[in-house]
């Protein structure tokens, strides 16, 4: 991995991606570097979850490439299961196994994907949870943690397999308002720790503290992006300019 | 009786409140049904009912053989079956689900021909019909009649499973690839679960309707190794000119499905807890 500084974590080329009729991303351009933590932001309907969803191909691009640590995974001899492992994602909807305790949720993948012995697996989990904040919970069923605990134990089940890089699709969302600062005090830490991250948001605020670049979509394609500063506080484009005075910063 | 039945004078009913007039309609009800209760104890006659349908000699008679030898053999026709039923039906709804348009095809008319067809005929059909056309006989005293009600019950249940594999969120899939599991892995471990515990309920009706289905298996023929319980007892009606076996397999058919559903209510508020 000799030329690891010059590869990107993530490029994206000249993206398209069609539902049915429908152009939701618009020829998109952009990369992730290494340890960099990009935000995406704009109004909903802009085609930054798609795109998100494209990284890891839950969503197939309908043309346009898409590098990850310089594999083209949209080449159809790609091996996307493999990729993905490197790929850690967080939802909006948290989406832990409902029929596991917190343990199985985050052994499951380790034991099944990677190989990984029973004790090994459990020890990395036991860490992973501990980061999170909630290594008490280790037998709790996902249905009895409160929303912000779910989402703090899938961003552990996700780091469980060691991933390059994380995506997180608008992970405080869903959440009670009084819940999300615990989510973003995770996520931050992780950013400060070095994690490539890319994060699609409504927090404003999580943009302005902890992101290297913000990048504004609207209309399925990249508006504009830059340094955090330069975007939120001295928008180039209108557009930019009217979504930022329509959400409130917290 | 009647006084409870009958509202205590036009003027106070007026100023019943509601729950009192709640109350008097109960114990209406609960007074008109004792009384038709107590009008056929009353005209029944009790003595030729007895006479034809439990005579106590008749009764003791049917036992132990009814249990050891019919409840046994519907038991294992029962259990073979299902375990056929249950492989077949979600091989089926796989198949039902996949992207793959032939496979798509070939399930949904497997479903619909196994579940329009009377099970009878299609017992009669796997029975006579595959040893003529390949000449060759399912294997087992007990083969051919489970592997046919295995059929039968698989259509019903790959529609059965398939709702419950389409009632999983979409999320549980992704989360599941995300982490790098194949579309088989994730299926086998996260969905499929799920969907199972979902489609408990459903499966247990179908499991308690093939127990009584069994019955249909003596059209195949029986011998004293592969007799049930209703064949039994309407051997024994034969013999004795009674109604009384009938009775008595109808308490044992009652005593293998209650406590069955019972254990699967049981099973379920534990499983209802995890979700």
């Amino acid at each position: 991995m000799s030329d690891a500084a010059s590869t990107h974590a993530i490029e994206i080329d000249e993206l398209h991606k069609y539902f049915g009729d429908l152009e939701v991303l618009k020829g998109i351009d952009f990369v992730v570097d290494p340890r960099d933590v990009v935000c995406v932001i704009g109004p909903s309907g802009s085609g930054k979850s798609t795109l998100l969803r494209c990284v890891n191909r839950l969503e197939d691009p309908t043309s346009g490439r898409i590098l990850i640590e310089g594999v083209d995974i949209t080449d159809p001899d790609t091996d996307v299961d493999a990729v993905r492992r490197r790929i850690g994602m967080v939802f909006q909807q948290f989406n832990l196994f409902p029929h596991l305790d917190v343990m199985g949720n985050l052994t499951i993948a380790q034991r099944r994907v990677l190989h990984r012995s029973k004790g090994e697996a459990q020890e990395v989990a036991a860490q992973m949870l501990d980061r999170v904040g909630l290594a008490e919970k280790v037998r709790e069923y996902p249905a009895r943690l409160s929303g912000g605990q779910q989402q703090r134990v899938a961003i552990a089940r996700a780091l469980c397999m060691n991933p390059d890089m994380m995506l997180f699709d608008e992970a405080t969302s869903a959440l009670d308002p009084e819940l999300v600062g615990e989510v973003l005090a995770v996520m931050r830490s992780l950013a400060e720790e070095g994690m490539t991250m890319m994060v699609v948001t409504h927090e404003m605020g999580f943009a302005r503290r902890v992101a290297d670049r913000v990048v504004f979509m609207d209309g399925g394609v990249v508006v504009e992006e830059g340094p955090p500063a330069s975007i939120l506080d001295d928008p180039t484009h209108d557009r930019t300019r009217r979504f930022l005075s329509q959400v409130a910063e917290r | 009786m009647t006084d409870v039945a009958s509202p205590p004078g036009r003027a106070g009913a007026r100023r019943l409140t509601r729950r009192q007039r709640a109350r008097l309609r109960r114990l209406g009800v609960y007074g008109v049904t004792l009384v038709v209760a107590a009008w056929l104890v009353v005209v029944t006659d009790w003595g030729r009912l007895q006479e034809a349908f439990f005579d106590p000699t008749i009764f003791g008679d049917q036992f132990p053989d009814m249990v050891t030898r019919a409840a046994r053999n519907t038991i294992t026709f029962t259990v073979l079956s299902f375990a056929i039923a249950l492989a077949l039906g979600l091989m089926f709804a796989l198949l039902r689900l996949s992207p793959i348009r032939p496979y798509r095809w070939f399930a949904v008319v497997y479903i619909e021909v196994f579940r329009g067809v009377p099970a009878l005929i299609t017992i009669f059909a796997i029975g006579f019909a595959i040893p003529i056309a390949l000449g060759t006989r399912v294997p087992g005293r007990y083969g051919a009649g489970c592997l046919a009600l295995g059929i039968v019950y698989s259509a019903y249940m790959a529609e059965t499973i398939r709702a419950g594999i389409e009632a999983v969120p979409r999320g549980q899939l992704e989360a599941a690839r995300s982490l790098g599991m194949t579309q088989a892995r994730a299926m086998a471990t996260i969905v499929i679960p799920q969907a199972f515990r979902i489609v408990i309920p459903p499966l247990t009706n179908e499991l308690v309707s093939l127990i009584k289905d069994t019955s249909l298996l003596y059209v195949l023929g029986t011998t004293a190794d592969t007799i049930e319980i209703t064949k039994f007892a309407r051997d024994e009606v034969g013999r004795t000119f009674s109604i009384t076996p009938l009775v008595a397999a109808a308490l044992v058919y009652l005593a293998i499905t209650v406590p069955l559903t019972r254990v699967v209510a049981v099973l379920e508020a534990r499983g209802r807890r995890a979700r």
